[in-house]
């Protein structure tokens, strides 16, 4: 059945076809549709499921932390000064190996305040050791939800869906809702085999000393790293299933690309329509699209990026005193490889600001003129 | 849970995916943390009970209706030397 | 066996490390008799974190979830709400802390649980200050008690937060104090938690030798005089209106008599005992009133 949805709707709904057990959130824009909607459907019986209209975003994740750990499934949104304030407790849900899933809508940290879209605030959760989806489309949105609890209910780690402020999450697109019956087959109930249980009682995250909490956190790397497995098999699986598969990257027309554009998000989509053109126009262009940030996608950026001279990458957001946040990550997947490109780091849109086809012709544009970088930040866009 | 179990671990793979505990604090016996030692004489002791239910220890249990110290664990915080209404607990050094 | 006042059954294993003469030891201890096996536990930074034991042991025999500071009441809520959907309403959800976690950075979390009435128990142990991180003081610190950050040239003069108020504003079904040195009455005021639906909120006064510089053999004694000079009056308030004191001294202790064996206390001149009982005997007033008023 297909819907038109705005992006924060797409969440919603996928989180009913999730069938989530436990919600806990706290509005904030341009979040609240997807609280609003849920709250809704909790009090008209659509979604059975307890709604916990919590205080704060901190108190948001810890009664998501409290619910996965009792056995129920949980999800949340939020957006920008709402993650900021759960940081602490991000930490707390990935050491604890919850798999909560949780919407970020994208927007740019306050001061000043700011509701546009901007990816620092979910990038600066990065090291936190929750995965990441970026959307490009609200379809995307909504099959994430599903997605994500599959696959962090299997490797026990939690997952925050990103999608841009505005750009999605008050967008609306067409999107096809899978039906509750092959949801239910694809996605199991939640069965944490290590829940608190009465019947079964056990001490969680009591103190650790330097003799085991460096083997802990070794089994939660190795849990990122089977997990791009996971995120693969369980893509394509649902594929088999609904239609559309998932990978950890979408690489369009990168096979005998001479300049690849690297994007995440709503840019991505932009971004598609300009190497058509260029194509078009003769240059070999290509798009790479990272889907899965976390765990990142080692093996399948180099793969997509090898035979490239030159990779253009954007950055809708910056790590101050040291640059665009994809380029880093894709620059240090690149070093050192046999044939390793030309990387470029282009930060622009911040706050909202937005990237036109003509804006992204632009950046590839520069790839073509300059045989290197300039600087490791090229600004685009800025009014300087 | 097993009482008294002691866990050792030797790897990464032999961990819960966190950190769960697998037994009982009953492994550690605290009873080396005396210097003094309470002891009950049990021609006063009058059973009513009162060391039993102030020992933050768990270290008093009761048996045939008398208060019985458990010295692996007493830490010998003198609670109930303090408490007993006839003065039926006194003490003695911790063996040298 | 002889019939016993409180509950026989240890929830709980010896071994653990507490201090000698831990109040907030024996407070867990008798607590769970009154809640019983069914009992799952959220608990924040605190003693209790590491009273409990290190990974892999524990020594509670129900089930702990170890949480972040500022969190016990909202993971408690979200238990909560979790025990729901998984039709376990025969499950006690507690939040167990110490008052740092509770009058300070975890209140906002209470009052948010508290204004949605969530059904849990919130239990906190009083020991007077941020005793794991080594005696710095609260707003639960009593004025002029000696702290690491109250020392004696630089006291605390504001009174001790009024948190048994503040939670009666919410209009909770049921608060109440408690103290160590009183376990039928602690150990029925957590049963009457239990058989309540919605928020209840337990203060519990315990004695902690070393951030009181009192000798360990001595805890009792102080939860008890605590009670006896109406520091630490034992009452309880349902709806956040009903006020029944259940212990009313005929002659409250002077103050003095629990003061003078603290070594906290130890620097407070004739003057500082007079004020101490002048500010103890208007609390008692007006605590008195507030009974009478709404309650009995």
């Amino acid at each position: 059945m297909r819907k038109v949805l705005m992006g924060n709707h797409a969440l919603s709904e996928g989180a009913v076809l999730s069938r989530v057990q436990v919600i806990a959130a706290y509005p904030i824009t341009p979040q609240t549709q997807v609280v609003e909607l849920l709250s809704e459907k909790c009090a008209d019986g659509t979604l059975n499921a307890k709604f916990v209209k919590v205080e704060s975003e901190h108190s948001a994740m810890a009664a998501c932390i409290g619910a996965s750990a009792a056995g129920a499934r949980a999800f949340t949104a939020t957006s920008a000064q709402g993650l900021a304030l759960m940081h602490e407790v991000l930490h707390w849900a990935v050491g604890a190996r919850l798999p909560i899933v949780m919407g970020n809508i994208n927007r740019a940290m306050a001061p000043p305040w700011t509701i546009w879209t901007d990816q620092t605030d979910s990038l600066a959760q990065r090291d936190t050791g929750w995965m990441q989806v970026y959307c490009q489309n609200n379809q995307e949105v909504l099959d994430a939800v599903i997605l994500s609890y599959k696959v962090s209910e299997q490797v026990l780690l939690p997952t925050m869906i990103v999608l841009d402020a505005f750009f999605l999450s008050h967008t609306y697109e067409v999107v096809e809702m899978p039906l509750q019956d092959k949801v239910d087959k694809y996605l199991p109930p939640y069965n944490n085999p290590y829940r608190m249980d009465v019947d079964d009682p056990h001490t969680f995250g009591g103190l650790t000393g330097p003799d085991w909490y460096f083997e802990l956190r070794y089994n939660i790397e190795q849990a990122m790293e089977e997990a791009k497995d996971v995120w693969k098999k369980e893509g394509a699986l649902y594929g088999e299933y609904f239609g559309r598969k998932y990978d950890l990257v979408d690489a369009y027309r990168c096979e005998d690309a001479e300049v690849i554009f690297v994007a995440v998000a709503t840019v991505a989509s932009t971004a598609r329509v300009v190497v058509d053109e260029m194509r078009k126009e003769g240059k070999k262009v290509g798009l790479l699209r990272l889907f899965v940030f976390r765990p990142f996608p080692y093996e399948d950026v180099r793969s997509a990026l090898g035979n490239a001279k030159k990779v253009v990458v954007m950055d809708r957001n910056i790590s101050f005193g040291a640059g665009g946040i994809f380029y880093q990550e894709v620059k240090s997947a690149m070093y050192g490889m046999k044939n390793e490109p030309v990387i470029f780091g282009i930060v622009s849109g911040l706050g909202g600001r937005d990237i036109t086809p003509s804006h992204i012709r632009e950046m590839i544009e520069y790839a073509y003129k300059h045989d290197e970088p300039e600087k490791d930040i090229i600004w685009m866009g800025v009014k300087v | 849970m097993a009482e008294e179990k002691r866990i050792v671990f030797e790897k990464a793979g032999d961990l819960p995916p966190m950190a769960m505990s697998l037994g009982l604090m009953s492994v550690n016996k605290t009873g080396n943390w005396r210097n003094e030692r309470p002891i009950i004489d049990y021609d006063k002791c009058v059973g009513c009970m009162i060391c039993w239910k102030f020992c933050p220890d768990v270290s008093i249990y009761i048996e045939d209706d008398k208060p019985v110290i458990n010295y692996d664990y007493c830490k010998g915080c003198g609670i109930c030397v303090e408490e007993c209404p006839v003065d039926a607990i006194y003490t003695e050094k911790e063996g040298k | 066996m002889k019939k016993l006042t409180i509950p026989y059954e240890e929830h709980m294993t010896s071994g653990h490390l507490a201090c000698q003469g831990c109040g907030a030891a024996l407070c867990m201890r008798l607590a769970l008799k009154g809640l019983g096996a069914k009992t799952m536990f959220a608990i924040p930074a605190c003693c209790w974190s590491v009273i409990d034991g290190p990974f892999p042991y524990s020594s509670l025999k129900v089930p702990l979830f170890h949480t972040a500071f500022e969190t016990a009441a909202a993971t408690a809520s979200g238990m909560r709400a979790a025990m729901e959907m998984l039709g376990r309403e025969d499950v006690n959800v507690v939040a167990w802390a110490g008052d740092g976690g509770t009058f300070d950075i975890g209140i906002q979390a209470l009052s948010g649980a508290a204004e949605r009435n969530d059904n849990i128990i919130y239990i906190c142990y009083d020991n007077e200050a941020y005793m794991n991180t080594g005696i710095q003081r609260s707003s639960a610190t009593p004025p002029k008690a000696w702290t690491t950050t109250t020392p004696v040239k630089f006291p605390k003069e504001r009174p001790k937060k009024n948190l048994d108020e503040i939670m009666a504003a919410h209009r909770i079904p049921y608060l109440a104090t408690a103290s160590i040195a009183y376990p039928e009455d602690l150990v029925k005021k957590v049963k009457k938690a239990v058989s309540i639906k919605g928020t209840k909120f337990l203060h519990v006064i315990c004695p902690c030798p070393p951030g009181w510089k009192t000798a360990p053999e001595m805890t009792i004694k102080l939860a008890k005089l605590a009670v006896q000079t109406c520091i630490f009056p034992l009452f309880e308030v349902e709806d956040g209106i009903r006020y029944k004191i259940n212990i009313k001294p005929k002659e409250p202790v002077p103050v003095r008599e629990y003061l003078s064996i603290q070594g906290r206390f130890r620097h407070l001149t004739d003057e500082d005992i007079d004020e101490v009982q002048e500010m103890v005997d208007k609390n008692w007033k007006l605590l008195l009133k507030k009974a009478e008023l709404f309650g009995e």
